[in-house]
């Protein structure tokens, strides 16, 4: 492993050994003194095109508990309009002496152009609507804590899983270690090609949720009722949103995730997200744990020839 | 600048392939002061043609120069050049320049530059409205009369279906097709590649096939209200050619040209490149079984036109994140090689149907006359090597636009050398001019 | 053709680990404030075993906490990557105690380097020991063990393979002269 740019493709193994290293690095987070010399004089850039405090900080906590210097670089509006080039970005970055990047960017694939010019390892951290592979990793690290063995669960998906990297992340991760998937939404946010896949697919809240283990709710952005694809977030929650009586057409026992950040008493109602069964705190912290894996996973051992 | 080296030749040994007169075969051609000669001439230069295929008025009526005002992406020059080099002996050049050919002295301008440069004969698309603004028609009877072969809002559609009529309805008095880049803007809105299970995978904005085709449809519909000509621009999608068939049963003056790129690869090709922008191109790459389709409707004859959309951009336009990058592949220099590997390597064509897709084909659609290698035609012509394989290197490229996704790709046939009016434009790779 | 020569036997090793356990309580006047910290992986079993030997002396064992130093390691980017096991210590086991290290094998020192970083982040020792079962020589670091099961003069080339039964199905130690490098 040299990247970590998507889970598609990630072979069922690398996602397991992810998972192990992350159950047991995440004592450190209960640790006194939480600087491990790991990573000591590597320099590691959170390269983000795109704001987003809640994952930036958990790289860089991550990084940092590893003994990494991570410098924090913020970059907004398109690289045309500032009239610099991908590569000019690359080369800048190689010139900076880094030993890692971790980039996020709205457009998808930026990650990947990038890594196919970088000599280090780049970790993607949300691109567009492709993929946000650790989200993923900690989603099944956070499954597997509560309920065991993710290849005996059924999962559901419900939202706007067409523009959620979020989902595709779930998905793969989720597929590969043999979960069975459902995903729920309007159909104007949903990919019908993924049950090509062998991922089932509805529109029907009621149907979707019958007997999964677990759900994962995804934000619902604004956008998409400007965008013609709902026409309200009232309508929505009416027909998607988890309620206590929603979520009693799932199992008994059936845990909710939530990616955050929550639109309380849109997409989830803030009974079920301040209950028991809401895993989203557990998520923040597996969220430390995995990135911390995937820095070790990538930078803790000598270079893998791939 | 037409110099005056030598001024006959004769092509020896050559197999003739001619569409134009539905000739193929082995025979030699004699060329004096610019044109087919019917005898021998004395001091004639004998050119070796054991081995090739000699096609006469190569047409790729479908390219982007960008001159004037782009000429950082492409100028008449260095696009003849291109021209040129791949072989072709006329183009058509799409108006959407900056400012946008609009008016007759801009064609005209553009004629004028062509003859100096000698390399390749341009004939100019004027735009169907005002500055591509899709708001009022542009001067078409004039264009026409300044050599507009024919009129295009390239790289817009136009959307106002009252103004595409009134274009249509113009088309039928003036002779010359409306050439329409058929999207429903709206429907395409935020798409970056072709809508389904790989744009879907990779997060990266669709475009359905629909949003061409309901233009299409649309289009047809007013061609039977008007009578008037219509030419679909690089067809990509199914529907497309359903309305297609729907118009050539009724009878109606509808034709439609398909890009090579839309033959030759698919929207995977987006996943193989790692997002990298070159497989960025409108219409879309798209998937297996609409490439099927059409390459179908070529081999059919449904769609009797290939042209290249030839779309050259600078490289740092395209060293950007996919969803910035502009749409566009530089097609000309890959053209031939792409279609021969397709259509001759898999025996899908016969070389005079292939050939008759980039001669007589588009000649017809413009109402252009021209009768082959006959006496007295004026001598624009190729010589093919139809077995020479090849790996396609941007770097060597006359163009500027080193923007291909086909980059690396091995390639079975070549020109090898363009005659352009009894003067050679290219020998050997190499650039006359 | 490997060269293999026997070092301890289960009974060796049984004895070892008694002989051991009674220092560790004879050298801290009892088990108060002791604590045992088995450094991955063979070192875990074995500081069960002390931990159990010690019980059988003083009627309670002392607690027991594990340690992966695969975090301190200061040679991982000469080496293949290789995944962490969990760790198991907290500041109670550490701060104001006396913390032996239990190791298989003692040889250039540097993981026990690594552990003793790794024991300091979780809290201030009294002090630090070490127990190992096998000290092979070749000290890269200032470092020497409390209590040593056996010290056997080793050729750098040589390897010193523990088995135990936890891990391996059986109790032995031998000494092989391999081609490849050590890495206790
Ligand atoms: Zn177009």
């Amino acid at each position: 492993m040299r990247d970590l740019l998507a889970l598609q493709n990630l072979p069922a193994q690398d996602i397991r050994d992810i998972l192990d290293l992350s159950q047991n690095l995440g004592e450190i987070l209960d640790r006194p003194i939480k600087k491990l010399p790991t990573l000591r004089g590597k320099a590691i850039v959170n390269l983000f095109f795109e704001p987003s405090t809640r994952t930036r900080n958990s790289f860089e906590l991550a990084a940092k508990y590893l003994g990494a210097d991570v410098i924090n670089v913020q970059k907004s509006g398109s690289s045309v309009e500032k009239g610099e080039t991908l590569w000019d970005t690359a080369t800048n970055l190689r010139q900076m002496g880094i030993d890692a990047a971790i980039i996020r960017h709205q457009v998808s694939g930026v990650p990947e152009q990038l890594a196919g010019v970088l000599d280090v390892p780049v970790i993607n951290a949300g691109d567009g609507s492709h993929e946000h592979p650790t989200q993923g990793l900690l989603d099944v690290l956070t499954l597997r804590q509560a309920k065991g063995d993710v290849g005996q669960l059924k999962v559901a998906i419900v939202g706007d899983v067409l523009h959620s990297r979020v989902a595709r992340s779930d998905i793969w991760a989720m597929r590969a270690l043999g979960a069975q998937v459902v995903l729920i939404g309007p159909a104007s946010l949903l990919p019908e090609s993924y049950r090509e896949l062998g991922v089932e697919v509805t529109t029907d809240l009621r149907e979707g949720l019958a007997g999964v283990d677990a759900v994962q709710v995804l934000r619902l952005q604004k956008e998409r009722q400007s965008g013609g694809e709902i026409p309200s977030q009232w309508e929505y929650r009416a027909r998607w949103g988890l309620t206590a009586e929603s979520l009693g057409w799932a199992k008994p026992d059936a845990v909710v995730l939530h990616p955050g950040p929550q639109n309380r008493g849109v997409e989830i109602d803030s009974d079920i997200l301040d209950s028991e069964r809401a895993l989203v705190r557990q998520q923040v912290r597996n969220g430390v744990a995995v990135r911390m894996a995937v820095l070790f996973r990538l930078l803790g051992g000598a270079h893998d020839e791939q | 600048m037409m110099n005056s080296e030598r001024t006959a030749y004769r092509i020896q040994g050559a197999r003739v392939i001619d569409p134009f007169r539905n000739f193929d075969g082995v025979t030699d051609v004699w060329v004096k002061d610019g044109r087919i000669a019917g005898q021998p001439e004395p001091d004639a230069e004998v050119v070796n043609g054991d081995g090739l295929w000699l096609v006469p008025r190569l047409l790729d009526m479908h390219v982007h120069f960008r001159d004037p005002g782009l000429e950082y992406k492409e100028d008449l020059e260095s696009g003849s050049k291109a021209a040129a080099a791949g072989g072709f002996t006329a183009v058509c050049t799409m108006p959407n320049t900056q400012p946008v050919i609009d008016i007759p002295s801009l064609v005209q301008w553009q004629i004028e530059r062509s003859r100096q440069l000698g390399l390749v004969r341009i004939w100019p698309i004027g735009a169907i409205t005002k500055g591509e603004a899709g708001r009022e028609l542009a001067e078409m009877y004039q264009m026409a009369q300044a050599g507009a072969v024919g009129f295009s809002d390239d790289g817009h559609p136009v959307a106002d279906s009252r103004l595409m009529r009134a274009a249509l309805s113009y088309s039928a008095a003036v002779g010359k097709p409306i050439i329409q880049h058929a999207e429903d803007s709206r429907l395409a809105l935020g798409g970056v590649m072709h809508e389904g299970a790989v744009s879907q995978q990779m997060g990266l904005g669709g475009i359905p096939a629909e949003a061409e085709s309901v233009m299409v449809w649309r289009d047809v519909e007013l061609a039977g209200l008007t009578q008037g000509i219509l030419h679909v621009a690089h067809i990509s999608s199914p529907g497309s050619l359903e309305a297609l068939r729907y118009a050539r049963n009724r009878g109606l003056r509808v034709t439609a040209e398909i890009a090579p790129h839309h033959l030759f690869l698919t929207d995977e090709a987006v996943r193989e490149w790692n997002y990298s922008p070159l497989t960025k191109v409108n219409p879309p790459l798209r998937p297996a079984q609409v490439q099927q389709a059409l390459i179908d409707a070529v081999r059919s004859g449904l769609v009797g036109v290939l042209a290249s959309d030839h779309a050259p951009h600078h490289a740092d336009e395209k060293a950007a994140p996919y969803d910035e990058a502009p749409f566009g592949i530089s097609g000309l220099e890959t053209f031939l090689g792409s279609v021969i590997t397709l259509f001759l390597g898999q025996g899908l064509l016969s070389p005079l149907e292939l050939f008759a897709k980039i001669t007589s084909g588009p000649h017809d659609v413009l109402r252009v006359a021209y009768g082959g290698l006959v006496p007295g035609q004026e001598a624009d012509l190729t010589l093919i090597d139809p077995r020479v394989q090849w790996t396609v290197d941007p770097r060597t490229f006359y163009s500027k636009g080193r923007n291909t996704p086909l980059e690396g790709s091995r390639l079975t046939g070549r020109a090898v050398a363009t005659m352009v009016g009894g003067r050679f434009t290219m020998r050997d790779q190499e650039v006359l001019g | 053709m490997k060269n293999i020569a026997l070092l301890l036997d289960s009974d060796a090793i049984r004895r070892a680990l008694m002989r051991i356990a009674h220092e560790i309580v004879e050298r801290n006047h009892g088990l108060d404030g002791v604590s045992l910290v088995g450094i991955r992986r063979r070192g875990v079993p074995l500081a069960k075993r002390v931990a159990a030997n010690i019980a059988l002396i003083e009627g309670a064992a002392p607690p027991t906490g594990v340690l992966d130093i695969g975090l301190y390691r200061d040679d991982r980017e000469q080496r293949p990557f290789s995944a962490i096991d969990a760790t198991s210590l907290n500041p109670g086991l550490i701060n104001g105690r006396v913390v032996v290290l239990v190791d298989d094998v003692l040889f250039t020192g540097r993981t026990v380097r690594a552990a003793m970083d790794a024991v300091s982040d979780f809290g201030r020792p009294q002090a630090i020991q070490l127990a190992v079962l096998i000290d092979r020589g070749h000290r890269e670091l200032p470092i020497r063990a409390d209590y040593v099961g056996k010290n056997v003069p080793t050729a750098r080339a040589e390897q010193v393979r523990v088995e135990l039964e936890e891990v391996d199905g059986a109790d032995q130690v031998y000494l092989e002269r391999a081609s490849e490098g050590d890495e206790s």
